[in-house]
């Protein structure tokens, strides 16, 4: 989680991702966000998010997300 | 058919309880949007006593926007339409060069209209969309209508950071979507799928190609473009056959690959401009959808959107470019050297536009207006104008037209004239490359390559430049970048570049 958080914050710095729970939805995180955070987590955490996996509801909240990549390692 | 409001009815005498307009959540029929930017008219007609005045719309992507624009066109007037996201300021700076004495805004964008800095009355959508309607006004308004009439003034950025407004008239909106329903058989059973926003000159084409056919336009959400999973679900439930989407559009769904999952098997029509189209992407996309037609369009807003296409006929490399083709039908294109003169053979020169599609200027800039549109030097027996794109382009060995780059990419390095875009389109070619973008620094000398992508390293992209590009065209410096600066409009944004080199 603290890898997450760090490829996050290092993205968009002043951004609480602990707490913020509607990235997508309040606009914090656009299209290019996106691009670049599956690109960095496949980097990271050698997982490659399957696009169907890609949805607003994931990448609202880090938790989601996190999750996300915690079933995708297992896999 | 004089002007777009007559379009608009003509397609709504012939379609009337068609759907027109989509959204995810909602739809309205040729019928029911015309009553309601009828509706809109009439109260415009009321607050502002006299034709060919500016209206502001400060309303987001979506069928109260087009509803809004119609009525403003209903009522013998024209509008600009603002990004809802863009600075206050730089709405202000609009507001300030236009002086509209009207601003139509709706519930969602109601506090940010409020608070603008704007002296004339502001109207609010959804209280007005069911005025009554007076046939009478709309009619005396229509009779004094002609096509020369401007229809929009569409803003984009200028070099001084005041934003310049292109006057399009109406004339030159029919003349262009007549070209696009043409060459494109658009007709009633076309759905586009609308990507580009209503600011900016491409989304001309799905909006007045639509009106003039009779066609459905589904507005697809901005917010779709970063989950092509829910882009593609929505384009394959409602059946959109159609798209004009910027390539960087194209390459997030291409990038994901979102093709592979679920291919949008109903997509006939795949067209591109506003950027040069990496044709890594098209080759993606054509391997995904082998059967539909692809044209890469080129043209400044200043024609209108368009005014040289290209159909994809033949298969081109990843590291290939695209051409832009010919001239669009009822449009000439002249390329001029810089001492005035045609270019002969594959001479590079500046490509000039005559014809229909021609903006009628900018919005108080005569000076920057002759500046560009100036009287065609080949031509000196009677006044005639020609449009400056301030594009370099030459001809190929096939007879068309190949886009080289802006007047000010193209750099003298080492006593060699260069295009820059030249130098991207082959370092874009390389695996893993996802974007890239040249700058040169004329006190050093050097070109600059800013690039995006996983596992690239410099000496890999070295290689890269060595095997396509003649040795002074290879970049002198290479920057690894997180995330290519893009501008409002979707494309990479250069100054952006600049400026993060000169700040170190």
């Amino acid at each position: 989680m603290e890898k997450l958080l760090a490829i996050l914050e290092d993205m968009k710095p002043g951004v609480d991702f602990k707490k913020e729970k509607k990235l997508i939805e309040d606009g914090i995180l656009d299209s290019f966000d996106i691009v670049e955070i599956i690109a960095a987590i496949d980097d990271e955490f050698d997982v490659e998010i399957p696009v169907m996996e890609v949805q607003p509801e994931i990448f609202n909240d880090v938790e989601k997300l996190y999750a996300l990549i915690e079933r995708l390692m297992e896999e | 058919m004089k002007n777009i409001v007559e379009m608009l009815e003509n397609s709504c005498s012939r379609y009337p309880d068609k759907t027109m307009l989509m959204e995810p959540e909602k739809s309205i029929t040729y019928k029911a949007f015309v009553n309601e930017a009828k509706a809109i008219a009439c109260k415009i007609i009321e607050k502002i006593p006299s034709q060919n005045q500016p209206v502001v719309i400060l309303i987001d992507k979506s069928i109260q926007a087009l509803v809004s624009m119609m009525g403003v066109l209903y009522s013998g007037n024209y509008y600009t339409i603002l990004d809802v996201k863009m600075p206050v300021e730089r709405m202000e700076c609009i507001l300030n060069t236009l002086q509209p004495s009207l601003l139509i805004s709706d519930h969602k964008q109601w506090k940010t209209a409020e608070k603008l800095n704007f002296k004339g009355d502001l109207l609010l959508y959804e209280e007005n969309k069911t005025y009554a309607i007076e046939e009478a006004n709309l009619l005396s308004r229509r009779r004094k209508m002609i096509d020369t009439d401007p229809a929009y003034v569409l803003f984009t950025s200028g070099s001084t950071g005041i934003p310049k407004g292109t006057v399009v008239s109406h004339r030159s909106v029919l003349a262009y979507a007549h070209w696009v329903v043409e060459t494109f058989a658009i007709d009633e059973t076309t759905i586009f799928g609308n990507q580009t926003p209503f600011y900016f000159s491409m989304s001309v084409l799905d909006i007045y190609a639509t009106l003039l056919s009779g066609a459905s336009l589904y507005l697809l959400p901005k917010l779709y473009f970063s989950f092509p999973a829910k882009l593609l679900d929505c384009m394959i439930q409602n059946k959109i056959n159609t798209i004009y989407w910027v390539p960087s559009a194209l390459g997030i769904v291409a990038n994901l690959k979102g093709l592979e999952v679920l291919p949008p098997k109903d997509v006939k029509k795949v067209l591109f401009a506003g950027e040069v189209m990496p044709t890594k992407i098209l080759n993606i996309w054509r391997r995904h959808l082998p059967d539909a037609l692809y044209a890469n369009l080129y043209g400044p807003t200043e024609v209108t959107d368009i005014c040289t296409y290209y159909i994809v006929n033949r298969d081109f490399a990843d590291d290939e470019a695209l051409p832009i083709g010919n001239a669009c039908n009822n449009c000439d294109v002249i390329v001029l050297k810089e001492d005035g003169t045609q270019a002969k053979g594959d001479e590079a020169g500046e490509l000039c536009v005559r014809g229909s599609f021609f903006a009628n200027g900018y919005y108080d800039q005569v000076e920057k207006t002759s500046e560009v549109f100036i009287q065609n030097p080949l031509q000196p027996h009677y006044p005639e104008l020609i449009y400056r794109s301030g594009d370099i382009v030459k001809y190929n060995e096939y007879g068309e037209l190949m886009y080289l780059s802006r007047k000010d990419f193209q750099i003298k390095h080492m006593g060699y004239r260069i295009e820059l875009g030249e130098i991207e389109t082959a370092m874009f070619a390389i695996e893993g490359m996802d974007a890239c973008a040249c700058i040169y620094d004329t006190q050093a000398k050097w070109i600059i390559l800013y690039y995006q992508g996983k596992n690239l390293t410099e000496k890999a992209i070295l290689e890269q430049a060595k095997a396509k590009l003649p040795n002074y065209m290879w970049p002198n410096k290479f920057i690894p970048i997180k995330r290519m600066p893009y501008n409002a409009n979707g494309k990479i944004d250069r100054k952006a570049l600049k400026a993060m080199y000169a700040g170190g």
